[in-house]
């Protein structure tokens, strides 16, 4: 077993003292060290994205990053976004469009889609189909996910003009 | 609790009302098994076989022990030799006993401080092997000196008559009719073999267990599982202990598809941590739950039909081979399953289907959505429409011409009591814009066509219950032991029984399924929760309203029968709704002053008979009272890339005969979600062997349908019959979305191309070879 270090991480806006292993990922430490558990383990792979987070605002499959890698990085999980207004427009848009079943990759598809909607406030179908493509659902065929997605952008819209 | 009984009752079946679950599940908070964490917790870990067939000579674990942090090591040597489980065969250890049978098999699992120290010390235990010839595939595996994967297979408890002998792991027919007096009649004859792939269920959770041992030596489970109680008996079987030794919960369910029906590492859990006398949990990787869980069977099918030149179906042949793996599990079920609906929704005087299914040295096969009946769709469907083809008539007319309808008798006997499917055909004719002909793509370089599928499933089998207590406030609490596995059966359950008491919904509290506390339910499986569980939701409502009415009567001064529930909560004399009694009151009465708590319950077993002997002769049907039947008809809009030989589904349309939509949004759900699992399985989607060894167990090799492959317009289209015997007229709709979605791309991919493709999956590469050399892909199809 290779040495442990102890290393400060910054996650939804508070700093952590944790320790890891050279690989260690981001997901275990986060998940058997913070509790953070909505970040879930479907592949360990990099393919399914259930264990999308946010690393400085990027989406990133948090089982391919190593934890000793994230020291300086500001790391926001679902657990941290739920208080955004963006994420709250995009969970009120999933629960109201049943967007999810088993719930699953819910957590790391709200991420990926939280990121999306902060880079392009107008996504087509097409933006959201190719950039939620590394987010795996087994349970809905995507339609009302999509159609949640583009829910939630117009709900937001609304509220810009508003504004 | 203010009630305004003015206010009309908006009633809560028919409602689109979201997941109870919906919160937690946004939010990240919602608990699965991996996220369940208890103090003192070990971490666990599997060895697997590196051989399709040998025998175990010794363990070696001293390595494995040496390793600081390792707490427990268990192997077959902590089994008795008939400590064994299964559905329909007892043919299985919780880990691999004297032999090992398959590669990926479960060996010997440790229990330790750290997932990563569980897994080096798995991987540090040696195993003395003899390896042994293999059968790896069900033709194989029934030559005369095949090796023999079970030698006490014919001394294994079996629950129906299998025919068990060498590699035969069961065999099924139906009869009815005169075969051969069909063939007579016939104008023309039909036949042709189909293959099916193995597909991977791929629930994004993969399977895991924790288990907990107190001082008493009492054991507590939580797992990822579609029934609490069939986890409960595969322990108890497997471990040699008394049921009443274990309680068995459930967290939240990364969704299932038949793969946590039965047992996964359950057993192994519990033997751990009954071994290290500390929790353990144990969560399988996603190549693990690729190789060592079960996945879809392939199929073998040659299918013959008869029929008159006007295109009256006369005559039904089927023969089914199917590949079981190692271990019975449910597929003796699955092929008297398939077989039962091989003659498909449609008449047939003259019917005689049969299956075999083999043990091999691969992977158990086992319960996936559909149970056989997409592979079974596969074939006979497509071979309707080249009968179709063939008398120049047009498929979804053939169809409708022969459906059976209402009142008629299924293959085996059983009456039909409700049956939309001719409404379903001829709304996906009509939103599709039907056209059977080939047609160009805009751009000139793909073809594309539609293609048409009908199919039809069960809701039922076995039995369940319900119990629904009247809270002290008047709420209530419903408690079935259904597991929610993701599709939202704690929302229709409830919905149920807050139109049954005509209360709000947020007036309904749900318990999770406890061994310890919920009436039994056999599973979330057969598509059966909301016709079964929810009948029986019905019926404990009704037993409450009566108690409810009896303490009202006597407040009131009435007959119970001159009284009437009103919403809200609120019981009132009927047409004078003022002169009322809060369901508050009451309870609070029954609580404090007489009578004792109200409590409603109810519970059934489905009767109906399977078969009616005087209609046909069966042998070897696992399961003699089936279900209520539900039906579908798929549309497809295909596209075909003439270059690349990829297709792709632009639109697709799927009809399904629900019975009534408890749940509207719910039900396009599954009927989405269920549509795009079939399309993987008809386009992509297939675990390949390399030899004994599974070739492609993990997301990165093993590719499921993503956003990009989702059609581009997907159209779901509620049918209801109104079932008499349902809960408010419900049927199902968890598995019937699946089964016709392969055939109808296949139909729409054959018309395309002009050529019979009767293999899944239809790669890129199959089509290609299709349009450059069609003869290579055709069987021979008899006709006289």
């Amino acid at each position: 077993m290779s040495e442990r270090a102890t290393i400060v991480l910054n996650v939804n806006g508070a700093a952590f003292d944790t320790s890891a292993v050279a690989y260690d990922t981001l997901l275990t430490v986060i998940r058997d060290q913070l509790f953070l558990t909505g970040t879930k383990r479907g592949c360990n792979q990099g393919v399914c994205g259930a264990c999308t987070v946010l690393s400085d605002s990027r989406p990133v499959r948090s089982c391919l990053s190593l934890a000793l890698d994230c020291e300086d990085k500001r790391i926001d999980t679902i657990e941290g976004l739920c208080d955004h207004p963006l994420m709250q427009a995009l969970q009120r848009s999933f629960i109201a469009g049943g967007a999810f079943q088993c719930g699953f990759c819910t957590p790391g598809m709200l991420v990926a889609a939280f990121a999306l909607l902060m880079n392009n406030r107008r996504p087509s179908e097409a933006d959201i189909r190719r950039t939620l493509s590394g987010n795996l659902c087994r349970c809905t065929g995507y339609k009302k996910i999509i159609e949640a997605v583009l829910g939630a952008a117009h709900a937001l819209q609304d509220g810009d003009r508003r504004e | 609790m203010g009630t305004d009984v003015n206010k009309p009752f908006q009633g809560e079946v028919g409602r689109p009302v979201p997941q109870l679950e919906a919160q937690e599940k946004v939010c990240g908070s919602a608990q699965f098994i991996a996220d369940l964490y208890r103090p003192n917790m070990l971490y666990g870990a599997v060895l697997q076989s590196p051989h399709a067939h040998a025998r175990i000579l010794k363990y070696d674990l001293s390595q494995a022990l040496a390793i600081a942090g390792v707490r427990a090591i268990v192997t077959g040597d902590d089994l008795q030799e008939n400590w064994r489980m299964g559905a329909f065969i007892k043919d299985e250890h919780a880990l691999a006993k004297g032999k090992v049978r398959y590669v990926g098999e479960a060996i010997a699992a440790v229990a330790a401080d750290t997932e990563a120290i569980a897994r080096k010390a798995a991987a540090a235990i040696i195993v003395t092997y003899q390896e042994l010839p293999a059968a790896l595939s069900p033709e194989e595996a029934l030559l005369s000196d095949a090796a023999i994967i079970h030698e006490a297979a014919r001394e294994y408890v079996k629950v129906f008559d299998t025919g068990t002998k060498a590699n035969l792991c069961s065999r099924t027919s139906f009869r009815e009719g005169d075969i051969d007096q069909g063939w007579r009649d016939s104008d023309r004859v039909f036949e042709a073999r189909y293959q099916t792939q193995a597909q991977a269920h791929v629930s994004l959770e993969p399977c895991g267990a924790l288990a907990e041992m107190d001082a008493n030596g009492r054991v507590t489970l939580w797992s990822a599982n579609q029934s609490v109680f069939r986890v409960q008996a595969n322990v108890s079987e497997s471990l040699g202990m008394p049921m009443s030794r274990l309680r068995c919960l459930t967290p939240r369910i990364g969704a299932g598809f038949g793969n946590k029906m039965e047992p996964h590492i359950q057993p192994i859990t519990v033997l751990l941590a009954m071994k290290a006398k500390r929790p353990v949990k144990l969560i399988l990787s996603r190549e693990q739950d690729f190789e060592m869980v079960r996945a879809r069977h392939p199929f073998n099918i040659r299918v013959k039909t008869g029929v008159k030149c006007d295109g009256t179906l006369i005559a039904r042949e089927v023969e089914a081979l199917l590949d079981c793996g190692a271990f019975g599990d449910d597929s003796p079920g699955v092929l008297g399953y398939a077989l039962l609906m091989s003659c498909g929704p449609y008449r047939f005087p003259h019917a005689y289907c049969h299956g075999r299914l083999a043990y091999t040295n691969k992977m158990r096969f086992g319960a996936f959505r559909g149970f056989g009946v997409p592979q079974m769709t596969f074939a006979i469907e497509t071979q309707l429409d080249e009968i179709a083809d063939a008398l120049n008539l047009d498929p979804i007319e053939f169809r409708l011409k022969n459906l059976k309808r209402e009142g008629d008798r299924w293959l085996g006997g059983q009456t039909i009591a409700s049956n939309g499917l001719a409404e379903c055909l001829d709304k996906v004719r009509k939103a599709s814009g039907w056209n059977g002909a080939r047609r160009r793509s805009d751009d000139a370089e793909s073809r594309r066509a539609f293609g048409v599928a009908c199919s039809a499933h069960i809701s039922g089998l076995l039995s369940t219950g319900a119990i629904i207590r009247l809270l002290e406030d008047g709420t209530v609490l419903l408690n079935t032991g259904s597991v929610d596995i993701g599709q939202g059966s704690n929302t229709i359950l409830s919905q149920i029984c807050a139109e049954a008491l005509r209360i709000p919904l947020d007036r309904v509290g749900i318990a999770s399924p406890d061994t310890d506390g919920s009436p039994y339910n056999w599973g979330t499986t057969a598509s059966r929760v909301t016709y079964m569980t929810g009948t029986s939701v019905v019926g404990a409502a009704a037993e409450v309203e009566r108690k409810i009415k009896d303490h009202a009567a006597e407040i009131l001064e009435c007959a119970p029968a001159d009284l009437e529930l009103i919403p809200g909560g609120l019981v009132a004399i009927k047409g004078i709704p003022h002169r009322h009694v809060s369901f508050a009151a009451i309870s609070g009465r029954a609580h404090w002053a007489a009578g004792g708590p109200i409590i409603g319950s109810h519970s059934w077993v489905f009767d109906q008979k399977t078969v009616d002997p005087k209609r046909a002769s069966v042998t070897g049907l696992p399961f003699s009272q089936i279900g209520a039947f539900v039906f579908n008809a798929t549309v497809v809009d295909v596209e075909i890339d003439e270059t690349t030989g990829k297709c792709r589904v632009n639109r697709a349309w799927s009809a399904c005969d629900v019975g009534r939509a408890i749940n509207p949004q719910m039900v396009e759900g599954q009927i989405e979600g269920a549509f795009v699992q079939g399309l993987g399985y008809a386009l992509f989607e297939e675990i390949v062997w390399n030899g004994a060894q599974i070739a492609n167990p993990t997301l990165m090799d093993y590719k499921i349908p993503t956003f990009v492959e989702a059609p581009s317009e997907l159209y779901s289209i509620i049918v209801e019959s109104n079932d008499p015997t349902g809960p408010y007229g419900a049927k199902s709709v968890g598995e019937i979305g699946i089964n016709s979605v392969a055939a109808a791309i296949t139909n729409a991919v054959n018309t395309g191309l002009g050529v019979r493709l009767r293999r899944l999956p239809l790669t890129p590469e199959r089509v290609l070879q299709a349009m450059i050399g069609p003869e290579q892909n055709q069987e021979t199809a008899l006709s006289k």
